[in-house]
């Protein structure tokens, strides 16, 4: 394949774009993984890292992925990505289910996805300089040496660094900040239309985030992207981010435009997670913690809503029924019993809505 | 006594020596902390915060050439030899750590390591010690604590190791409390739980406390001073609503207004350009100086002292000391507008 049937194929891809169609669309992805242990390795029991998760990322927009450790947005970009098989559940690409006969290919889908990962140093071949890092992945996708060459350097140059001065070191002559902008260069060289950026600033120090911030606030204007930026810092998810999605031990707990979950959260969860938040003002100091204890461990996770061993509001029914996630009337989703007409929970609305 | 600071260090310098160059890791830091005050130092990384911690307790490799005076609970820490350090460390000045799970020995229960530490330094029998244990998991609130005790590190979740690892350090009621980056590696709802523990404990045993961190709003939360740390030097020292509120510093300003907070969202962060120095070489003058868009002549031909500003404040610079230039201070607004938790569910706005 030649350069230019690379570059007719994006064309090709984006033209055919409906605009009522998601660029991703993810439904009832689940992954357990099992734990190795008990008598000779036979039962340990499974991770739920990854419970029935749907979702849509629209074109063009930032979708945030918001959660504690172990809630499952890292394995939920993995199992996007394919980087590793998922147990159910579906993935289309642009109205293309991924996988299926007639549908993308792993290799065509990876055409247009990326992923950016927090560990700048590890995601990098520590042998190859640079400027070959990025130029392998359009290579391998079948443009010259030369031309995949070339796109590395006007990469370089679109991510701040000046190709001549940086082309051909190698990823432990570089800074942090300055190896997260290769990986950003490296992600863009196949021109995907979608990038998953895995905590990729939550490793660096604070006035080189705010560098690389504005450079995938640039990056997306100029290439057109769509991101999915999946991070534990919730200042930094509401500043980049249009929508947000809140994950609790597997699940997703919210969803919903940046302005509402930041401004009018539905969720008991999501009330918390804000109000955790460490305040910035030494006047105006956090008196009491709104949860106490971890998050429970996901091997077993309980049974009903996840959240409700930690959730001020919980009633028999949260022990009983697990809540599926509802569109709310501000907007969004939420997976709450409190937020259902007539669910049985004596905080929600007695009358069924209509 | 009790007029005295319980930590006073003046002009400390540390330098790592090695056969090609040495490392300038912290140049001139004199600072002092009282009984009951928690003094904050927010650095990112590599600015020599966690050296200046370890220096308290002379925790460093051999190969360090360390200048200045260090005074701690009435010690002076740079004429003590092994054994007398052995008796201030943990009595004394406790410190606790980024990661519990490497603090802490795996083979050993908690209730062990902690009956350990207080038999050591007090003389007293196990059965004493282990009593004093059950205690001290009571004081840092693990739930069900005589269980605990015979819970090995791994058997913890990460919250509760931190707490085990807090008890341990206030095991023989220390003056000092050194914290290294405590809630770095936590859940933000786990972090604000470990915050006001910590803040709770240091105001009940009247400690005095010195709290590394890297997270401005973990400063804001816990700190009385903050002194804000660059490349080796406090730029900054000064009350914490004061720092925050009107930095007076332009790198404290950069940091506070490239980090995301308050009204940031939808406009464009301002960015420190560059990065910071390489500590084999620092440049000439202010270290600050090659990023910083106030730096004229002056700030680059001598190393800028520390000035007295706005009364309780210190700062390095030149130019806001001489107050040729006004600082913006960071704009904290929109908090406020973050439900309080539990909110009330069904009275909708």
């Amino acid at each position: 394949m030649s350069g230019s049937a690379v570059a007719a194929h994006g064309a090709v891809a984006r033209a055919g774009q409906d605009p009522a169609v998601p660029l991703l669309s993810v439904e009832n992805l689940t992954k357990h993984f099992a734990v190795k242990g008990g008598w000779l390795n036979r039962s340990g029991g499974l991770v739920q890292a990854v419970d029935d998760v749907s979702f849509n990322v629209r074109s063009g927009e930032t979708l945030g992925v918001v959660g504690e450790s172990g809630c499952g947005k890292s394995t939920t970009a993995r199992l996007i990505m394919h980087l590793i098989a998922r147990d159910s559940g579906r993935i289309s690409f642009a109205g293309r289910l991924v996988g299926a006969p007639h549908g993308l290919s792993r290799r065509d889908l990876h055409r247009q996805m990326q992923m950016v990962f927090q560990d700048s140093y590890a995601s990098l071949n520590p042998r190859l300089p640079v400027a070959t890092s990025i130029a392998f992945a359009p290579f391998i996708h079948g443009l010259g040496k030369a031309a995949a060459l070339k796109r590395a350097m006007q990469l370089l140059e679109a991510v701040g660094l000046d190709p001549l001065q940086f082309a051909n070191r190698y990823p432990h002559e570089l800074s942090g900040g300055q190896r997260q902008r290769i990986n950003i260069a490296r992600a863009l060289a196949l021109e995907p239309r979608l990038v998953i950026l895995d905590e990729a600033v939550s490793a660096l120090d604070k006035s080189i985030e705010a560098q690389v911030l504005n450079l995938l606030v640039d990056l997306k204007a100029h290439f057109d992207l769509t991101y999915i930026f999946i991070s534990h810092d919730l200042n930094v998810v509401r500043y980049i981010s249009d929508r947000v999605m809140v994950m609790y031990l597997g699940k997703v707990v919210e969803i919903g435009p940046v302005h509402r979950i930041y401004r009018s959260p539905q969720h008991p969860y999501t009330q918390a997670l804000l109000s955790a938040m460490p305040s910035m003002d030494p006047r105006r100091r956090t008196l009491r913690a709104p949860l106490s204890g971890d998050p429970p461990n996901p091997i077993s996770p309980p049974s009903g809503c996840r959240f409700r061993t930690r959730c001020p509001f919980a009633e028999q029914v949260c022990e009983a029924v697990p809540p599926s996630l509802l569109a709310v009337a501000k907007s969004g989703a939420v997976a709450c019993h409190m937020r259902v007409a007539g669910s049985g929970h004596s905080r929600a609305d007695k009358a069924v809505a209509h | 006594m009790s007029k005295e600071p319980v930590v006073t260090v003046e002009h400390l310098s540390v330098r790592f020596v090695g056969r090609d160059a040495s490392v300038a890791a912290v140049n001139d830091v004199s600072f002092g902390v009282d009984a009951g005050k928690v003094l904050a130092i927010l650095g990112e990384s590599g600015s020599g915060k966690s050296v200046t911690l370890r220096a308290l307790l002379r925790l460093l490799p051999p190969r360090t050439r360390v200048e200045g005076r260090i005074r701690v609970a009435g010690h002076d820490m740079t004429r003590l030899d092994e054994a007398g350090l052995r008796m201030v460390r943990g009595s004394k000045v406790a410190m606790i750590f980024q990661e519990p799970m490497s603090a802490l020995d795996p083979v050993f229960s908690i209730g062990v390591q902690i009956a350990e530490t207080i038999v050591r330094h007090e003389g007293v029998s196990y059965h004493v010690a282990n009593r004093r244990a059950l205690e001290l998991l009571d004081m840092v609130q693990i739930p069900s604590a005589a269980r605990r005790l015979k819970s090995y590190p791994h058997e913890l979740s990460g919250g509760m190791r931190q707490r085990a690892m807090i008890a341990l350090a206030l095991s023989c009621r220390p003056q000092l409390l050194l914290a290294d980056e405590p809630t770095t590696a936590l859940d933000v709802t786990v972090q604000i739980q470990i915050i006001l523990l910590l803040r709770q404990l240091q105001q009940n045993l009247d400690m005095a406390v010195v709290f590394v961190t890297h997270d401005v709003g973990v400063a804001a939360e816990v700190a009385d001073q903050i002194a804000v740390m660059y490349a080796g030097r406090f730029v900054e020292l000064g009350p914490a609503e004061a720092v925050i509120g009107s930095p007076a510093h332009p790198y404290t300003a950069a940091l506070l207004t490239s980090t995301v907070v308050g009204s940031a969202f939808g406009k464009r962060l301002e960015a420190i350009p560059g990065m910071p120095p390489d500590l084999r070489a620092l440049p000439v003058g202010c270290s600050f100086q090659p990023r910083c868009r106030f730096a004229e002549d002056r700030c680059r031909s001598a190393v800028p002292p520390e000035f007295a500003y706005a009364g309780a404040h210190m700062t390095r610079c030149l130019r806001v000391a001489a107050g040729e230039v006004a600082l913006p201070g960071p704009n904290l607004g929109e908090r406020s507008e973050v439900p309080t938790f539990p909110s009330h569910f069904g009275e909708d706005p």
